[in-house]
């Protein structure tokens, strides 16, 4: 065979094998982009049950939670209609909504019962009065705690606990002998991990990332406090390498039983009492702290939401899956096969009026814990921004992963505080002024 | 003369030689290990290195999850055809500057290279655009000629190295023969140089099997391969890591046996030329 005809015949091979469409027999397909988690995983297994009752078939793109943005922000920017839903959170939802990249979703079913979602959630996936992505699942943050150390320090949780007594707890279940710490929290690089957890830690000792002209504000007292108090805490009581402990690692930390304290994502409650934990019998749930006097808790608030991307050729099936992925019956469904602990939480109203989910452990603190958090109000000075741990403008994310990344070079010795926030500082003017916001 | 290695020698260099291949190994080790542990038990502090109840359990639920032939299917299509299409091109290219070298053919080769020095995410947008406009995305063609294309300039410098090596005059003599450009290239230099075109091939075809950032931008559904594959199984919010290491099994499986069998093939293609 000639060059020529081989290279015309691997072309062409090519171009059959990637043709491949797979066929099935349903009346409609939608592609749907997800992360992987507990609750999303779980409604992939019961998709065969919205195919039986409404003849759409589903094929889901998995994607870890970093690749996910990537993928689906290429996509809904360049309009390339790869997916008829995306799985997205309270940041992206308001930018997207006001650049019209999303369907409204102004039409829902009566039986949909919108009014049912929680209002904190309704409000963070809205832009302008208009609801534009569904909550499959939300969270805020809160302390777990190990409640036979408390007991043996002969301390005793309040519901709302200040910095202060998080501190002195901490100081009281720290055992190196054993190898348990005082506390564990986020340290680890990245504007949804370390950086969401200094930020809410900034909120509750008065801090904020802008004044009302878009000014950095890093230099102010508040962050200095909160900083070194974060610092302090975790050098003296935190595990060893903190700087890089992100959700995960403190997760493994706490059920093996290697942490006294943890604050962290309220979904988090349902891991720590699960299974493969070793300490699920003796967890106990308390708000997130605040610096004295200081009325912003260190909670956040956010939600993986379906939404509808402008330009989908099945609008109206991507509703479908939405109302029913999101709806009262799906809950129930849930419930049914595998217990009220599993249900997807912070998202409607009636779940935390149902008797049998009052009886979770931690269903009340979530809720409290989700209504204690205003994206709206999010600090004790006015800011010109909606977001509690993060600042809803596209600027946000690649500014806030550097901040944070300075922040975790102060918290493993490479550079004191005041380094960490003098950069941040300047990082934050410099692409502010660079954006047009100043 | 060969040198004579005392036996204290032999022992010492091969003891070496096994710590570094293991040091290399640990981590893919580590990783199948972990795929037969069960969630608690990846995670335990201090690890647990063998004393553990061996379970199949994840890799079932990963079975149940995924559609793994689909997504090894098109990982062998992608990676194949990027492959052999790459050589395609690359063995006349290289063959040309090999043996009939022009003035900027050094300069040639440079630039051919100084293209895998851009960041893939720097032309992310053009092409994601550009595969819109052909209605390439989500294809396995449209990934088949980007990864040809990313991998080309390595073919064609491995197969310029490689070819180089020939003496001129052998294909010299085969034009006094009478044979044609086609017959020279075919019948003369291929059979040569079939050491380093295999390792060439091999290593482009594991370089593509590989290649994620691609792969996982211009997919959806029909057309992921099994980086994709592993993506779907990795949680920044839930410890999934005996999952995630199962699904790395998987995913590396393939490639590894690919390699284990022709790892002599490999070595012999990688020090070709190197000791004349």
């Amino acid at each position: 065979m000639s060059l020529k005809s081989t290279l015309c015949a691997a072309t062409a091979l090519s171009l059959i094998t990637a043709s491949g469409a797979f066929a099935d027999g349903h009346s409609a397909t939608i592609t749907i982009a997800t992360v992987n988690n507990g609750d999303m995983i779980r409604m992939q297994g019961y998709t065969d049950q919205f195919t039986a009752e409404t003849g759409i078939a589903v094929e889901w793109v998995t994607l870890e939670e970093n690749v996910l943005r990537q993928r689906v922000t290429t996509d809904i920017t360049t309009n390339g209609g790869q997916f008829d839903i995306m799985t997205i959170g309270m940041y992206e939802t308001p930018i997207w909504g006001a650049n019209d990249w999303l369907v409204p979703l102004n039409d829902l079913s009566a039986e949909y019962d919108v009014d049912d979602i929680l209002p904190a959630m309704r409000n963070g996936l809205s832009y302008d009065g208009t609801l534009y992505a569904a909550p499959f699942y939300g969270e805020s943050s809160m302390v777990m705690y190990r409640t036979d150390l408390m007991e043996a320090a002969g301390l005793e949780m309040p519901d709302a606990p200040t910095w202060q007594f998080i501190r002195e707890a901490a100081a009281a279940m720290d055992d190196p002998a054993n190898e348990i710490n005082g506390i564990c929290l986020r340290g680890k690089a990245g504007w949804g991990e370390g950086g969401a957890f200094i930020t809410v830690t900034g909120n509750s000792f008065g801090a904020r990332w802008f004044d009302e002209e878009w000014n950095a504000q890093f230099d102010q007292p508040e962050w200095a406090d909160a900083l070194n108090f974060y610092v302090n805490l975790m050098n003296d009581y935190g595990p060893e390498g903190y700087a890089t402990n992100g959700f995960n690692e403190n997760l493994s930390l706490f059920n093996q039983g290697k942490c006294g304290m943890w604050i962290d994502a309220t979904v988090a409650a349902s891991f720590v009492t699960g299974d493969d934990s070793t300490v699920a019998d003796s967890v106990g749930f308390a708000l997130a702290p605040n610096a004295e006097g200081v009325e912003k808790r260190a909670n956040w608030l956010w939600a993986w939401a379906l939404a509808i991307p402008a330009g989908t050729q099945q609008e109206a099936e991507a509703k479908q899956f939405i109302e029913w992925a999101t709806g009262k019956e799906y809950i129930e469904l849930v419930a049914a096969n595998e217990g009220w602990a599993n249900v997807p939480p912070g998202a409607r109203t009636s779940l935390y009026e149902t008797p049998e989910y009052q009886e979770v452990p931690f269903a009340q603190m979530t809720l409290d814990s989700i209504n204690a958090a205003d994206p709206t109000n999010p600090t004790v000075d006015p800011v010109p921004y909606v977001g509690i741990q993060f600042v809803a403008i596209p600027e946000f994310a690649g500014m806030a992963t550097e901040v944070s990344q300075e922040f975790s070079a102060a918290y493993a010795g490479q550079q004191t505080v005041e380094e960490a926030l003098a950069k941040a500082q300047a990082i934050t003017n410099e692409v502010m002024e660079a954006a047009g916001y100043r | 003369m060969a040198r004579s290695v005392t036996p204290r020698r032999k022992l010492l260099n091969t003891t070496i030689a096994w710590a570094i291949g293991l040091l290399i190994f640990f981590p893919i080790l580590w990783t199948i290990l972990t795929s037969f542990k069960s969630e608690a038990q990846a995670i335990a502090s201090p690890p647990i290195f063998l004393g553990f109840d061996w379970t199949l359990e994840n890799y079932r639920v990963v079975m149940e999850r995924s559609d793994y032939a689909r997504f090894l299917w098109n990982s062998i299509i992608i990676a194949g055809l990027s492959t052999v299409l790459g050589c395609i091109i690359a063995i006349p290219a290289a063959w040309s500057m090999a043996f009939v070298p022009s003035r900027r053919t050094k300069d040639i080769l440079l630039w051919m290279l100084s293209t895998k020095m851009l960041p893939a995410v720097g032309v992310l947008y053009p092409i994601y655009l550009i595969f819109i406009e052909l209605g390439l995305l989500d294809s396995r063609a449209g990934l088949v000629v980007v990864l040809m294309l990313i991998n080309l300039p390595i073919i064609v410098w491995m197969l310029y190295t490689y070819f180089k090596e020939i003496p001129g005059e052998i294909l010299e003599a085969a034009r006094m023969d009478g044979a044609t450009l086609r017959q020279e290239l075919i019948y003369v230099l291929t059979p040569m140089a079939i050491p380093g075109i295999a390792s060439t091939l091999l290593l482009n075809f594991i370089l593509a099997w590989n290649e994620a950032f691609w792969t996982l931008n211009l997919t959806a559904v029909n057309a992921a391969p099994l980086t994709a594959f592993i993506a779907s199984y990795s949680s920044p919010e839930g410890l999934f890591f005996a999952k995630l290491s199962a699904a790395s099994t998987m995913a590396i499986a393939p490639i590894l046996i690919l390699g284990w069998f022709s790892q002599k093939q490999l070595v012999r293609g990688l020090t070709f030329g190197a000791v004349k």
